[in-house]
């Protein structure tokens, strides 16, 4: 299998930002007393298409928060999330799924790998949601693990798999679909200094050889300063790094 | 997603956790055999009585003291020879008519003695009841006209009595009284829980004196054609009113003691299949309990495919496919289990048993709709989880 699975990218000319934040809070109601937390108190920023950027923050800074309005799993109190143009308030749960399938893919720090499951089947997961066929969810899903340099580990299940060759298959899941939007939430958090500056090295790689736009996540200031462009957040809202930075 | 994907995903799941699921669908499986298997002993009480009724023939009435009512208490009888006699004038040509009056007595013989029925009848007894003569010869009217002291041996008396010896014109004691053996019946077998091999018969004459009583129990009319059945049955009604009233006796003709039993035996399938069927129910409550178990346990697994793509409603027919695939081994293994124990109760133990094909497909149809009414509940719960909550569950 050496053909790779994926279209060329359409559209990596800096058009229209494929992430536009303007101005978003996020509150939370938390018990029944009905205290709010702001966790956001208004943000805004841009991400051009094919761009590497990384939002850094302590904990406690609304990095999670933010995380989830980016990864459409969830819907600003007020301002405007828009990803690929639009607008995720007005959205449906069901049409947020869709562009999540399609348009983002996660990687997460616990990995988050379904147990009992092969590499090939937890990298297909997301193809079974978009309607892929069985056959070429396989030859996908096994070209996306070839991509990450695990071809030869297409049958191991997660327990067989060390943290960093399970943090490539999570990658391969995440691109799998070949989305616009790479969301890496602290990929590195779980992983010693040189398995993580591999995983690192392989996100890179993705955002440059297929314009994938990446956001990485993290506490880390090594990592964060990878990425050419930092937003910074702390107590709900960006410290540095507002204006937009120019594609690459 | 397909239809298929959703079971091949329920059943990765129900293969990874081998013990939770084999004790949920042990619970589905006890319920749907109970069902299979309850309903069949049901059934086959009822078989074995519509066989035994049937035996009688079609064209057989019965005059019994008292109404014939299910819940009425039992008379005592009235009739007497004279009402025989009164009958037969009337219905000749047309139907025969005998009596019977039956007691348990300790029947003696020089080798063997049975407690056993002793059955005072007159001559027509033989061919209205349908008594095939094997040796010897049935009771006469001159035997009845002089309360000769003979008797007839069901094939099982005269060997218990007699053991291999032929008991013709050998001696029985019934009571003191000794009565020389002039016949024996064809093997009959068991109908209505009686065993008709093991009956005495005597003649009704000598029966009353033996008994100390001048009634007789049972009148049994035969009509030479079943059409005729109405008509006799109503000359019946008009002779006995002449002596007794409308609710001294009445007249029951096979369908209605079919009616009579089959109502009993159909409410004791029903009542049966309601407590199986509460069972099946417990069943299905353990299999909601375990799903909410297994949403709980996967909520990280359901945030996942939300972040993914998944929808709800492909969250919801995951979990919701997975109860229903759990039901449904459960409803084929119960349902092959009771068909199973069915025939092997038939076969191997005195319970009559008769699978009915009915109670599979409805078994198997219930625990699917088990499946489906206690898998909604947690489906949807899975369905409706918050992907940022589930994610962020350790």
């Amino acid at each position: 299998m050496t053909a790779t699975p994926y279209a060329p990218m359409a559209d990596t000319t800096a058009a229209t930002p494929v992430i536009a934040v303007d101005d978003v809070t996020r509150s939370y109601q938390l018990g029944s007393r009905h205290v709010g937390v702001r966790a956001l108190r208004g943000v805004s920023f841009t991400v051009a298409p094919g761009e590497f950027v990384a939002i850094v923050g302590p904990s406690g800074s609304g990095k999670s928060t933010l995380l989830n309005l980016l990864g459409a799993l969830d819907r600003p109190t007020t301002g405007a999330v828009r990803l690929d143009g639009r607008d995720v308030a007005t959205m449906s749960d069901t049409q947020l799924a869709r562009l999540r399938n399609a348009e983002i893919g996660f990687v997460f720090q616990q990995f988050h790998m379904l147990a009992r499951t092969t590499a090939l089947d937890n990298v297909a997961l997301p193809l079974v949601y978009a309607g892929v066929g069985r056959s070429a969810r396989v030859a996908r899903a096994r070209g996306a693990l070839e991509a990450v340099g695990l071809g030869h580990r297409l049958d191991h299940h997660p327990t067989e798999l060390s943290g960093g060759e399970q943090q490539r298959v999570a990658i391969a899941r995440a691109v799998v679909t070949d989305p616009r939007i790479l969301l890496a939430d602290e990929p590195t958090g779980n992983l010693d200094t040189v398995t993580g500056d591999d995983v690192m090295r392989l996100l890179e790689q993705l955002n440059t050889d297929r314009g994938t736009a990446l956001i990485v996540i993290t506490h880390d200031p090594d990592i964060a300063a990878r990425a050419p462009r930092q937003i910074r957040l702390r107590d709900g809202v960006i410290v540095d790094g507002v204006a937009g930075g120019a594609p690459r | 997603m397909s239809f298929t994907e959703s079971i091949r995903i329920a059943l990765t799941a129900i293969r990874a956790n081998r013990l939770r699921s084999g004790l949920t669908v042990l619970g589905v499986v006890i319920g749907v055999l109970s069902v299979v298997l309850l309903v069949a002993v049901g059934s086959g009480a009822r078989a074995v009585v519509t066989a035994g009724v049937e035996d009688l023939g079609s064209n057989l009435l019965l005059v019994a003291p008292g109404s014939f009512e299910f819940g009425q208490a039992p008379t005592r009888s009235q009739f007497t020879l004279d009402d025989i006699e009164s009958l037969s004038r009337e219905l000749r040509g047309r139907a025969r008519v005998t009596g019977s009056i039956a007691s348990g007595e300790r029947v003696r013989s020089d080798t063997g003695a049975a407690f056993t029925s002793v059955i005072g009848v007159t001559a027509d007894f033989e061919d209205v009841v349908n008594r095939p003569i094997a040796r010897g010869e049935f009771l006469n009217e001159s035997d009845l006209a002089t309360a000769r002291r003979v008797a007839v041996l069901g094939a099982s008396a005269a060997d218990g009595l007699f053991g291999g010896i032929d008991p013709i014109a050998r001696q029985i004691t019934v009571g003191g009284l000794r009565f020389r053996v002039i016949g024996t019946v064809e093997p009959l077998g068991t109908a209505l829980g009686v065993d008709r091999d093991s009956q005495v018969y005597v003649p009704l004459t000598a029966a009353q004196r033996l008994f100390g009583i001048r009634t007789i129990d049972t009148l049994f009319v035969r009509t030479d054609d079943r059409g005729d059945l109405d008509d006799v049955s109503a000359v019946i009604e008009r002779v006995l009113s002449e002596r007794f009233e409308p609710d001294e006796f009445s007249i029951v003709s096979q369908d209605e003691i079919l009616g009579v039993a089959g109502r009993i035996l159909d409410t004791l399938t029903l009542v049966l299949a309601a407590i199986a069927g509460i069972s099946l129910l417990v069943g299905g409550i353990g299999v909601s309990n375990i799903m909410l178990v297994s949403v709980s346990e996967r909520t990280r697994e359901i945030g996942l495919r939300k972040a993914l793509g998944a929808r709800t409603r492909e969250i919801t027919r995951q979990f919701l496919v997975e109860a229903i695939v759990l039901c449904g081994i459960g409803g084929v293994l119960g349902a092959a289990g009771g068909v199973g124990l069915s025939y092997a109760a038939e076969r191997f133990t005195p319970v009559p048993a008769e699978v009915t094909w009915w109670s599979v497909a409805l078994a198997f149809g219930v625990s699917v709709a088990v499946g489906v009414i206690f898998g909604v509940f947690p489906a949807r719960r899975a369905g409706r989880m918050d992907p940022v909550v589930a994610l962020r569950r350790e």
